[in-house]
């Protein structure tokens, strides 16, 4: 709802909306400090609704006007106190203080960038203890272009000069593991640079942007906010009729819908399949859910100028029954939550029951002309990546072998039978540099199996990878279907000769898989060499952990106190311990 | 043209999250609880679209209460 408002109907209702939204239950408090190169309460507001209507409540800190810098790098007493999750640096053009003179020469403008960019090296080196995550605005381009067209030539160009900087923070962003960018730059150029600036509002209220200026910058800061917390979209669940192809497929005939490169109409549905393929082979999952008969739905995969076959999608629904009852079906078989699908189909009927029967899919409004779909599903930001693992770029792949091992399970006698025709093995070990960055990415984005939904950012993890006092254990798992990559850690922290779970987690991917009693044997093993003799388990409850309430019970571990909502469990190793594991083979505990 | 006053009445009751609120020309910044710099930046953008007009910024500096606003008001419609 908020998301779909415009600039002036929220800020006429901000207040009343925020005192509707807050009432919500189960509000994640996120503490966010904004650095402000302007001013920026007018963005913090919008930003605020937007997380609210996501269940997140932040706490913002600010910074005096203009003070961004100092407050990073001189006196950091106001951050240090407030222990924010997350710094904004809210600066743009109207901050950039080393413009290059107008006699500036070609060799010397490298060096002009250069230490501009080091300005806000200094911000970020300064900020780097307070383990938070950092979010840097970049710079939109100005709307002055002295030299006309010659601006973005001219070594004393203003609009090059924006362009190298930019360039150069990218570059920074690649390769420091805390600070991400936040593009302001293509933000206000979506929204048209003459659009997005009112020179009044800068000189009255030191304000950037306009009211719809400020509320696009919100849209996509939250979506930043929103990835950093894992709580990004997974999967894209296609109707079909006259949203992948033109045409009804059950009428017209298979060799009658319209796709390929002959109308307009069928570029328009061939240019939607393309993104779609480009979403899947960054990782986002594809479904079918369309009222078909399966057989002929089948047939539109395999017209000649389909660009999607049937291979890639993860779980295919073409049949009869209400489509709510399939998408549930979907999630169910994908093992990931209603909140990580988004649905688009070209019926508007179709998109009002979903959005009523099912609340936490994302319904975008993407009307019924296939060329629009693209955009509102742009705008609707579902998918944001902080950056792109490995595991990202195999995903689509490791779900289709999920769905391969499911057809597996039905040919056995019993499930241990079935686990033990997976063939797997698997490597339990202390955290390694090279998987911090997947590490971190699967803590913060795994809600069903997580037993204290604990969050982490980069730095407070490779923090614990190097702090003796902690025992942290990661997970990878393969079997005959393919590699599964890492999906699970354990974080254990010792306070004399007991060891705290504080968190433990596993990718939904490869449940009732065993894997678990697999990492309960190694982290014992290292308990056992550190003179541990004793575990203990928590168990916090949230609105999507209700998977692993029993957890610990499975494992062998006692209830020893806390509340339904905050369980305390132990596991005495004194008296020795069997080891579980039945179905995981030769791993390699280093 | 009086009625310029009821219309901002629940303009200012949204923005300033008030439903009980009743303005009068004499409302200010200083007699009005909630009124601080934000909100008024609120109440003149959503003047501003509401009754699509703009305010330059020697009208604004020169407001001292909801009358001036009122007065201003009225003569940028009559133009209109």
């Amino acid at each position: 709802m908020i998301a779909n408002a415009g600039a002036a109907m929220l800020l006429r209702k901000q207040k009343g909306l925020r005192r509707e939204l807050q009432n919500r239950p189960n509000l994640l408090i996120v503490r966010i400090a904004f650095l402000c190169g302007s001013t920026v309460n007018e963005v913090a507001a919008f930003l605020e609704l937007l997380l609210l209507e996501q269940g997140i409540q932040p706490v913002f800190s600010f910074s005096d006007y203009n003070k961004y810098f100092e407050e990073a790098v001189l006196d950091t007493a106001r951050l240090v106190e407030f222990k924010p999750d997350i710094i904004f640096v809210y600066t743009s053009s109207a901050n950039i203080q080393g413009w290059p003179a107008l006699d500036t020469s070609e060799s010397d403008l490298n060096a002009q960038v250069a230490a501009e960019s080091m300005r806000f090296g200094a911000i970020w080196n300064g900020l780097q203890s307070l383990g938070a995550v950092v979010v840097q605005n970049n710079f939109e381009l100005p709307v002055q272009r002295l030299f006309g067209n010659y601006d973005a030539v001219s070594p004393a160009g203003r609009i090059r000069f924006v362009h190298l900087l930019n360039a150069e923070f990218a570059r920074e962003a690649a390769a420091r593991t805390n600070l991400l960018i936040h593009d302001l730059n293509g933000v206000a150029a979506s929204v048209g640079l003459k659009a997005f600036h009112d020179a009044d509002r800068w000189f009255s209220y030191k304000m950037i942007a306009t009211p719809e200026g400020s509320l696009e910058v919100a849209k996509s800061s939250a979506a930043l906010v929103l990835a950093i917390y894992g709580r990004t979209r997974k999967c894209l669940v296609l109707d079909l009729d006259n949203t992948v192809w033109g045409g009804v497929i059950g009428d017209d005939g298979p060799d009658k819908i319209k796709i390929g490169r002959e109308t307009a109409e069928a570029e328009a549905f061939t240019a939607f399949q393309e993104y779609c393929l480009q979403l899947r082979s960054r990782g986002v999952l594809l479904a079918v859910c369309s009222k078909n008969s399966e057989a002929i739905a089948r047939q539109g995969f395999e017209h000649p100028d389909s660009v999607l076959s049937l291979e890639h999608f993860a779980c295919f629904k073409a049949n009869w029954e209400p489509k709510h009852e399939n998408i549930k079906a979907i999630a169910s078989e994908l093992n990931i939550g209603l909140d990580s699908l988004v649905f688009v189909d070209d019926n508007p009927a179709e998109r009002e029951i979903i959005s009523a029967q099912l609340p936490e899919v994302a319904v975008p409004n993407v009307g019924s002309d296939v060329s629009r779909f693209i955009s509102v599903l742009e705008d609707g930001r579902y998918f944001e990546p902080l950056r792109l693992s490995r595991e990202d770029l195999k995903r689509a792949e490791q779900y289709k072998e999920n769905v391969q091992r499911a057809a597996t399970q039905g040919r056995f006698q019993n499930y241990d039978e079935y686990l033990e025709s997976l063939e797997m093995s698997a490597e339990v070990a202390p955290f390694k540099q090279v998987y911090l960055d997947r590490i971190t990415q699967l803590i913060n984005k795994t809600n069903q199996f997580n037993l204290t939904t604990r969050r982490y950012m980069q730095p407070q993890i490779e923090a614990i990878a190097a702090d003796p006092s902690y025992i942290a254990l990661y997970g990878k798992l393969t079997d005959k279907f393919g590699d599964n990559g890492l999906i699970s850690v354990i974080i254990g922290r010792k306070e004399n000769s007991t060891l705290h779970i504080d968190l433990w987690i596993m990718s939904c991917r490869v449940l009732k898989r065993g894997m678990e009693t697999l990492m309960l044997d190694a982290l014992v093993a290292e308990c056992q060499s550190h003179g541990i003799n004793e575990i203990r388990g928590y168990y916090i409850q949230t609105e999507r952990n209700g998977l692993v309430a029993g957890h610990y019970t499975a494992l062998g571990f006692q209830r020893s106190g806390g509340d339904d909502r905050h369980q305390v469990f132990k596991l005495d190793l004194s008296q020795g311990y069997q080891p579980q594991n039945k179905h995981i083979k030769e791993y390699i505990h280093e | 043209m009086s009625d310029i006053l009821a219309e901002l009445q629940p303009i200012f009751r949204d923005v300033l999250d008030d439903p009980a609120l009743q303005i009068t020309r004499q409302s200010s910044a200083a007699t009005v609880a909630n009124w601080d710099s934000l909100a008024h930046i609120n109440l003149v953008s959503a003047i501003e679209q509401e009754f699509r007009i703009r305010f330059s910024l020697s009208e604004l500096a020169g407001l001292k209460n909801v009358g001036d606003m009122i007065d201003l008001m009225e003569q940028k419609l009559a133009i209109k």
